[in-house]
């Protein structure tokens, strides 16, 4: 196949402008965080404060990955909020039947599951508007969430629960220059990874005969990726090592950045949401692929009820208020599309970091919820007005 | 003179991106006349009426609109419909859900300080419902009336607002004779009453028994005006004036290799997907063989989409009933994935919102319907994706600068090109396309014939849907004539002609 490697010839500014439009979320990230930076004298880049953004928004990033792909396909999902408080209180009260914590944390996806296929159903094969399904799935459960809680909160029988919340992955004793070894060792780790990685798809283009960026291009991506990751790492190694959530929200966030890129699933759910009528005369059974992303949305509500149940160290009968909405603003922060076919993983994720800086930074700034709302209101409004109006200078939409 | 005409239309150019719709054309239309517009399906009739009316505006075009003697600038129909001048479209445009009165003076109602005065309109419905012979309560929901009686709303509407001159853009092709004729007596009626009257259509003898004059255009130009009070003109005249073009060599050579059916569809009966009871398909049947390309011609409305995606897994319609035998054994589709499983492929008419995802790049719109084949355990074997798509852009020709260019920003041709190649690529033995060469220039046209004659020296057969008559001769081995949801009847290629088709789909 190879036939010569045919380098593109573009300068660095030449390349930023025209990738502007992707990387305008990771600036924007960056930025909020130096503004902070700024405004609380360092305080929101200390390691204890960089592993809180972690754990106070995982639930929230966790639900925007399931949340992406529920509006890639086109639809809207309103009742997480309250799927994440029934699946939460339904965890709890396993847990303390005296159940172990991987058979709960398998039952809780389960009833996820179920609940995704009961919405999924009406949804898919029913075709009553997914904005109406869970307008009523909002209300159903929530209501449900009360009835089997008697409106008061379930405590844990013990701490266990706690752990994949708030607990971290550390060696005792294994620490080099005072960070935790561990955290510094999977950092090299995950380095050697990106790498791999870019190189390995630096190669894939050459075989396929592709035009390829100068190879410096390649060496600034991955400075820039590791620096990201070395700044995440030894906060995280400073301070108690890698919290057990960023592991799940990790695991979660590879498992569908690789559905959504490599597999058969992952196109149909772009190429439905694309153009429905058209993927269907290609032969996609549209409604199973709808189906399948409302379940797969449930399955994420069980995950995340589960990692906020373990937050609070209690269900509560209010857990999960308005999650909805900032899984869905953290969709469209991250570039999604309102009208489908447009969005990724890792952009829903970028999102959702930047409404969770801004709350911590006005946090602890004292800045209360109230101008916690207005001033992340206009963050959302600006930057969905940054993406149409980008999209439409570049011809896209 | 201009007193004489109500409308006349001089030296008329319309442009579109890359066609001339509209080239020189002249019409005049006499005073309470009704005067009747043929042509093939594309000739530019439609066009030349949207001009009139104001769908485009003043400056879109070069050329004269002069009405009631002055010379229009119309913006929109609104003002159109303020001169005088209504057209009632194709496609109705009433509000569903409204009721009659409601529709009758939408835009235009009475209002005293903004408030309606629903009362007034209810009482103004009823003289207006019994001079188009409507014999509906005003109340009704539009929706639940026949698309005749709709169309008798839209009627009394336009005469509502004092129309002088009423356009009829095929105004009985979803009409059945029973309405048709009705709708034809009115327009009489309209004549005595001194409202003028034009009508585009494709039904001959409707036009033949109303008609004072006669225009005909082709490809954009008008051929010929016919006043029937100097002399009567045949069914066969107009028919010749409105093909009469000289056929060049635009087709590529082709033999044919043909060997035994593989492709039958038996009793075909299909309804209308709102209008349960609306006939769509009537008892159609045919057959096409290994190796054959198979033409179905028939003007617009005929049906031959409807049936097509009805074939192709119920994708248009209610109620399909029928038997389909792919290579003697008898299937069905259950949807387009069973039947591109089972063999068969289907490129839509519209390939920007069936076709295509204009949203997603070159690579992706062409390997989607196989996506399944280039993937091991439900994960895409990438590599494997890029090669294919590489080889159908090389043997396909299609120019883009690169497989990752958004298929949006493509030319039409090359948009074409990328829906066949995603049909190719699913590997289908019976290959079913839809208009291929609408809207794509001559070139690209030559190259999508190419293909097809490909496909079948493979051993594939090629059912093409065309409106082009000349296309249709020059490319097919037989040649299915519909009408009205029926099949007219099958002309092998050595006996059909252009005047041949249109006489059975129009008159036998």
């Amino acid at each position: 196949m190879s036939n010569g490697v045919h380098i593109e010839q573009i300068s660095f500014f030449g390349l930023a402008k025209q990738n502007m439009r992707k990387l305008s979320m990771f600036i924007m990230l960056g930025l909020i965080l130096i503004v902070f930076a700024f405004l609380t004298g360092g305080v929101n880049l200390t390691p204890r404060n960089i592993t809180n953004i972690f754990i106070q928004n995982s639930y929230i990033l966790i639900l925007a990955v399931g949340m992406v792909l529920v509006i890639i396909i086109g639809n809207i999902d309103l009742s997480v909020g309250s799927v994440v408080a029934f699946s939460g209180a339904i965890s709890a009260m396993l847990y303390n039947t005296g159940m172990g914590l991987v058979p709960t944390l398998l039952l809780s996806l389960v009833i996820g599951g179920l609940i995704g296929c009961f919405q999924a159903f009406w949804i898919a094969y029913m075709r009553i508007p997914a904005f109406i399904v869970t307008l009523a799935g909002m209300l159903l459960f929530r209501g449900l969430t009360y009835i089997i809680t008697n409106v008061s909160p379930i405590s844990l029988r013990d701490d266990g629960f706690k752990q994949i919340a708030s607990g971290s992955l550390n060696i005792k004793g294994f620490s080099i220059g005072g960070l935790d070894g561990l955290s510094l060792l999977i950092m090299v780790v995950v380095i050697l990874l990106l790498v791999w990685f870019t190189l390995q798809q630096r190669r894939r283009k050459i075989r396929n005969g592709f035009t390829v960026l100068a190879f410096r291009f390649d060496v600034y991506k991955i400075v820039a990726l590791s620096a990201l990751v070395m700044f995440v790492f030894t906060r995280f190694a400073a301070y108690r090592g890698i919290p057990t959530v960023v592991l799940v929200l990790f695991l979660v966030t590879a498992l569908f950045v690789f559905i959504t890129n490599n597999t058969v699933l992952g196109r149909y759910i772009y190429a439905v949401g694309g153009n429905a009528k058209s993927a269907k005369l290609s032969g996609i059974n549209a409604e199973q692929v709808t189906f399948i992303t409302h379940v797969i949305m449930g399955v994420i509500c069980g995950l995340s009820g589960l990692v906020f149940t373990a937050y609070m160290n209690s269900a509560l009968p209010q857990a999960g208020d308005k999650f909805e909405l900032d899984a869905i603003a953290s969709c469209f922060i991250g570039g999604a599309a309102a009208s489908g076919g447009i969005g990724t993983i890792i952009g829903a994720i970028t999102g959702g970091l930047v409404m969770g800086a801004i709350n911590n930074g006005m946090s602890l700034m004292n800045i209360g919820a109230d101008w916690q709302y207005v001033v992340k209101a206009s963050i959302l409004l600006l930057a969905v007005f940054y993406d149409i109006w980008s999209r439409k200078k570049s011809g896209l939409g | 003179m201009s007193e004489q005409y109500i409308l006349e239309v001089n030296n008329l150019t319309k442009d579109f991106p890359g066609v001339r719709a509209l080239d020189n054309v002249d019409f005049k239309v006499r005073n309470g006349e009704i005067h009747c517009l043929v042509g093939e399906n594309g000739a530019g009739k439609s066009t030349l009426m949207n001009v009139v009316s104001g769908v485009y505006p003043k400056g879109s075009y070069e050329g004269h609109v002069v009405f009631k003697g002055k010379e229009t600038h119309y913006r929109s129909t609104k003002d159109s419909e303020l001169d005088g001048l209504a057209i009632i479209h194709q496609e109705l445009t009433l509000s569903p859900y409204l009721s009659i009165y409601e529709n009758l003076f939408l835009g235009h109602m009475e209002t005293k300080f903004g408030i309606i005065n629903w009362d007034k309109c209810l009482k103004d419905s009823y003289p207006l419902l019994k001079r188009v012979g409507l014999n509906e309560r005003p109340q009704t929901i539009v929706s639940k009336m026949s698309v005749g009686k709709q169309q008798l709303v839209e009627i009394a509407r336009a005469i509502s607002q004092k129309a002088e001159l009423l356009i009829f853009d095929e105004p009985t092709s979803s009409l059945n004779d029973e309405e048709s004729q009705k709708l034809l007596d009115l327009m009489r009626e309209f004549r005595k009453e001194g409202i003028t009257c034009v009508m585009i259509s494709h039904k001959l003898d409707e036009v033949l028994s109303v008609a004072d004059s006669i225009t005909i255009l082709r490809d954009g130009q008008s051929i010929v005006s016919f006043d029937l009070r100097d002399r009567k003109v045949t069914e066969q005249e107009i028919i010749k004036e409105m093909v009469g073009r000289e056929l060049k060599n635009l087709f590529p050579q082709k033999e044919p290799d043909i060997g035994e059916v593989v492709f039958e569809v038996k009793d075909w009966n299909v309804y209308h997907p709102d209008y349960h009871t609306m006939k769509i398909i009537d008892n159609a049947s045919f057959h096409v063989k290994k190796g054959e390309i198979v033409s179905f011609c028939g003007p617009m409305g005929a049906g031959r989409t409807e049936m097509m995606m009805s074939i192709f897994g119920k994708s248009y319609g209610y109620g399909a009933t029928g038997e389909i035998f792919l290579k003697g054994r008898k299937v069905s589709f259950k949807n387009p994935k069973d039947a591109i499983e089972k063999g068969v492929g289907y490129v839509s008419e519209d390939r920007k919102s069936l076709g295509l995802i204009l949203i997603q790049d070159v690579k992706t719109n062409i390997t989607n319907s196989s996506l399944r084949r280039l993937a091991r355990h439900g994960i895409i074997d990438k590599d494997l994706e890029v090669r294919k798509a590489e080889q159908y852009k090389e043997t396909l020709q299609i120019k883009t600068p690169s497989l990752q260019q958004l298929v949006r920003n493509l030319s039409g041709g090359n948009q074409q090109k990328v829906v066949l190649s995603r049909c190719l690529l699913a590997d289908p033995d019976i290959f079913i396309v839809d208009e291929p060469t609408r809207g794509i220039d001559v070139g690209a046209k030559f190259e999508i014939y190419s293909i097809l004659n490909d496909m079948v020296k493979e051993g594939k057969s090629v059912i093409v849907v065309s409106s082009e008559l000349a296309e249709a001769i020059s490319m097919s081995d037989r040649i299915y004539v519909m009408n009205e949801g029926k099949i007219k009847g099958v002309l092998n290629r050595d006996e059909a002609t252009q005047e041949r088709i249109m006489h059975m789909a129009l008159i036998d």
